[in-house]
C-alpha cells in the first residue's frame, strides 16, 4: 500500500484498503479557525448536540478575522469563546496566543508525525508535510465529527510526484517545486486525489519546506498531500512532538494511479499570475512583463515560518522597500513572531518599511490587514490568488516565494532576487 | 418527489467558493444573509433573478478553494435546488451533501444546457430534461453512504437520529 492507503488502514482498524473504499477513522486532531468553528457552532447548537467524543481533539484555532476586524466578526468570535467556555475545551487559541492553525499545530508539537488530522479548513492537508494523512473539511463533518469522534473518508487514487536534481538557481525553493507542479497538472488535477512527494530534491528539502508544498496540495484540487518519514521531519519532531511519533515505512510494492518526474536543475523561481495557482510562470519571464506591484504580502500558511523570514529578512537587511509599495509581514504564529523579534527579524521587515504583525491570516482571504483595492496588484507569499480573494474583485494577486516577495518589494516591480542581491 | 421545473444558471469551470461567497461577507452564519450576495463576483444578476427551483448548471471542478460551507449554504438559501457540475472541488462536495444541497457529475447536461435554459427535473430520480432541447438527463445513484445523508435530511439530522436526539 501507498502512503495515504497505509495511514487510512491503520486508522480504520483494516489489514488492506484500496482506493474507492469507504472507511470510518478516529482522527487524532479535529481542528476548526474562527470561521469554520463558529459555524459548527451554531450548527451543533441549533441541533442541540453538546456531548463530544473526545474534548482533548478538539482545536479551535482564531486565526481569520482575529484580533476582531469589525462588529459583526466581534460577535462570531463571541459565540466560540461563550462555547469554549461552557464546555471547558483546553484547546483554545486566542489572537496573540496561537497564530495561523497550520503553522501552530505541526509547529508548536499538537500534530504529530502518524496522525491523522481532519481540519475545517481547506489548507488543512499542510499537515501531510511532516508525515501524517490531513485533509480539509467543512463545518457540518467538523461538527458531527465532534461528537461522532469519527469521520468517514474514500480512500483516494494517489498520485506519485517525483522531484529529482538540485536547483541551479540560488532562491529556488519548495514554494516554486508546488507552484510548477500545480502548474503542470492544473488547479484540479489532484481533484478527489492524494499526492505522495518522492526524490532527491525532496529530501534535500527541510521539514518547514515539506509543509509548504503541502499545503498547497488543495490547490491541485487534492484531498492530501504526504511525506515519507526521513530524517528532516525526524529533526523537526525532536523537538517539537507532544506525542509520540508513528512513522509508517514506505512499501516498495506500493501502487500509484499516476506518476510525474521533475528534474528541478533548470526551475526559477516561480510567478503564478492572476486569476489561478495554476497560471505559474519563471520570474526570468515576469521580469519581461515588467509588473509593477502595489503591495507585497509576506505571510499565510505557505511562507510565514522561520525559514520563510529568514530568506526575506536576508534579502531586506539593510534596505527600503520602493516608495510605491506598501509592504505588509505577518509571522504566521506567536511563536515564531517573538523568534522573529529576537533575531531582529522583525526590525529588518519595519525598517525596511514593513507594516508588522503576528498571527493572523490577514490579507491572504481578503480578510483585514491589507486588503487591495481596485487595479491594484499585490504580490504575495500565500497560496491563492483568485478574483476577489485578498480584496477588491478588480484587484490582481500574483504568487511567490519569499525571496521574490522581499527583492520585489525593493524593487517595486517583480524581480529575480538576483538583481537584488547580486548572487 | 413531484416533477420540478426551473431556470438554469449556467457557469464555465473552476467556480470557486471565493467567488460563489466572497470573504468580507462571511463574518455571519445567517443563511437568508448570505445569499444576498451569492456569486455576486461572477455574476451580479444572479441574486436579482434567481427563483425557487431554478438550478446551476457549471463545468469543471466547482466549488474549488476554501472549505467555507457558507458556499453551499448560500446557494441553497437562495432557492437554487440542485447543482449539476462536469465534476465537484472535494470538500464542496462533502459540504453540499452534508447540508441537503444534492449535487449531481452529469457533464452530458453539462455541454447540453445554456444560461436561461429552461429545465424539468426529479431530484430523488436524479433526473433533468432541457425543455429547450429535449434532451434528458440522468444521473447515477448516490453512493450509500451519501444516500444515507440525504435521506436524514443531511449529516446533522442523521447524527441526531443515531445519537437518539
Amino acid at each position: 500500500m501507498n502512503l495515504t492507503e497505509q495511514f487510512l488502514a491503520r486508522g480504520s482498524g483494516k489489514a488492506k484498503v484500496s482506493p474507492g473504499d469507504i472507511v470510518t477513522v478516529t482522527p487524532d486532531i479535529m481542528m476548526g479557525n474562527d470561521v469554520t468553528s463558529s459555524l459548527a457552532i451554531k450548527i451543533l447548537q441549533d441541533a442541540g448536540l453538546e456531548k463530544f467524543a473526545d474534548k482533548n481533539k478538539m482545536f479551535i484555532v482564531m486565526s481569520h478575522y482575529v484580533p476582531n476586524k469589525d462588529i459583526k466578526t466581534s460577535e462570531m468570535t463571541l459565540l466560540i469563546r461563550n462555547f469554549v467556555k461552557k464546555h471547558g475545551l483546553p484547546f483554545f487559541f486566542e489572537a496573540g496566543k496561537g497564530g495561523i492553525e497550520h503553522a501552530l499545530l505541526p509547529d508548536e508539537g499538537y500534530v504529530v508525525a502518524g496522525d491523522i488530522v481532519i481540519g475545517a479548513d481547506s489548507h488543512s492537508c499542510t499537515y501531510g508535510g511532516i508525515h501524517t494523512f490531513a485533509t480539509g473539511i467543512g463545518s457540518t463533518d467538523l461538527a458531527a465529527a465532534w461528537v461522532r469522534g469519527k469521520i468517514w473518508l474514500r480512500v483516494p487514487e494517489t498520485i506519485k510526484a517525483v522531484f529529482n536534481g538540485v536547483p541551479k538557481h540560488p532562491w529556488t525553493s519548495a514554494k516554486d517545486f508546488v507552484l510548477h507542479l500545480i502548474k503542470e497538472i492544473g488547479d484540479d488535477g489532484a481533484t478527489y486525489q492524494a499526492i505522495e512527494y518522492h526524490g532527491e530534491a525532496i529530501e534535500n528539502l527541510t521539514a518547514e519546506g515539506k509543509l509548504t508544498i503541502a499545503n498547497m496540495a488543495i490547490e491541485a484540487g487534492a484531498k492530501n498531500a504526504v511525506f515519507p518519514w526521513d530524517k528532516s521531519i525526524e529533526q523537526y519532531e525532536s523537538t517539537r512532538a507532544q506525542r509520540h511519533v508513528r512513522p509508517i515505512e514506505t512499501d516498495p510494492k506500493a501502487v500509484f494511479a499516476r506518476k510525474y518526474e521533475w528534474n528541478v536543475e533548470n526551475l526559477e523561481p516561480q510567478v503564478s499570475y492572476p486569476h489561478l495557482p495554476s497560471k505559474a510562470k519563471p520570474v526570468s519571464q515576469a521580469m519581461k512583463d515588467n509588473i509593477k506591484i502595489d503591495q507585497v504580502f509576506i505571510g499565510s500558511c505557505t511562507n510565514a515560518k522561520m525559514e520563510d523570514l529568514r530568506i526575506a529578512a536576508g534579502i531586506l537587511k539593510g534596505k527600503k522597500i520602493a516608495d510605491h509599495v506598501r509592504g505588509v509581514a505577518i509571522p504566521a504564529s506567536q511563536k515564531i513572531f517573538r523568534q522573529a523579534i529576537e533575531e531582529g527579524i522583525v526590525d529588518i521587515f519595519a525598517q525596511a518599511g514593513f507594516a508588522v504583525t503576528g498571527g493572523t491570516c490577514g490579507p491572504c482571504l481578503g480578510g483585514h490587514f491589507g486588503i487591495i483595492g481596485p487595479g491594484e496588484k499585490m504580490l504575495s507569499t500565500s497560496n491563492r490568488n483568485f478574483v476577489g480573494r485578498t480584496g477588491h474583485p478588480k484587484g490582481e494577486t500574483y504568487l511567490c516565494n519569499p525571496a521574490v516577495a522581499a527583492a520585489s518589494a525593493v524593487a517595486g516591480y517583480i524581480v529575480d532576487p538576483s538583481e537584488i542581491t547580486g548572487s | 418527489m413531484a416533477l420540478q421545473k426551473g431556470t438554469v444558471f449556467r457557469y464555465g469551470r473552476d467556480v470557486n467558493t471565493d467567488i460563489i461567497i466572497p470573504a468580507r461577507y462571511m463574518s455571519t452564519q445567517d443563511p437568508k444573509e448570505l445569499a444576498k450576495y451569492c456569486m455576486e463576483d461572477i455574476d451580479p444578476e444572479f441574486v436579482k433573478n434567481v427563483k425557487p427551483g431554478d438550478i446551476i448548471v457549471a463545468e469543471e471542478n466547482f466549488g474549488c478553494g476554501s472549505s467555507r460551507e457558507h458556499a453551499p449554504i448560500s446557494i441553497k438559501a437562495s432557492g437554487i435546488t440542485c447543482i449539476i457540475a462536469t465534476f465537484f472541488a472535494r470538500i464542496f462536495y462533502r459540504n453540499a451533501v452534508n447540508i441537503g444541497l444534492p449535487v449531481f457529475e452529469l457533464p452530458s447536461a453539462v455541454e447540453n444546457f445554456r444560461m436561461g435554459d429552461q429545465v424539468e427535473y426529479d431530484l430523488e430520480k436524479g433526473w433533468f430534461k432541457n425543455c429547450r432541447t429535449g434532451s434528458q438527463f440522468q444521473a447515477k445513484p448516490f453512493t450509500p453512504e451519501i444516500k444515507e445523508i440525504f435521506d436524514a435530511g443531511g449529516l446533522i439530522e442523521l447524527v441526531k437520529q443515531q445519537t437518539g436526539r
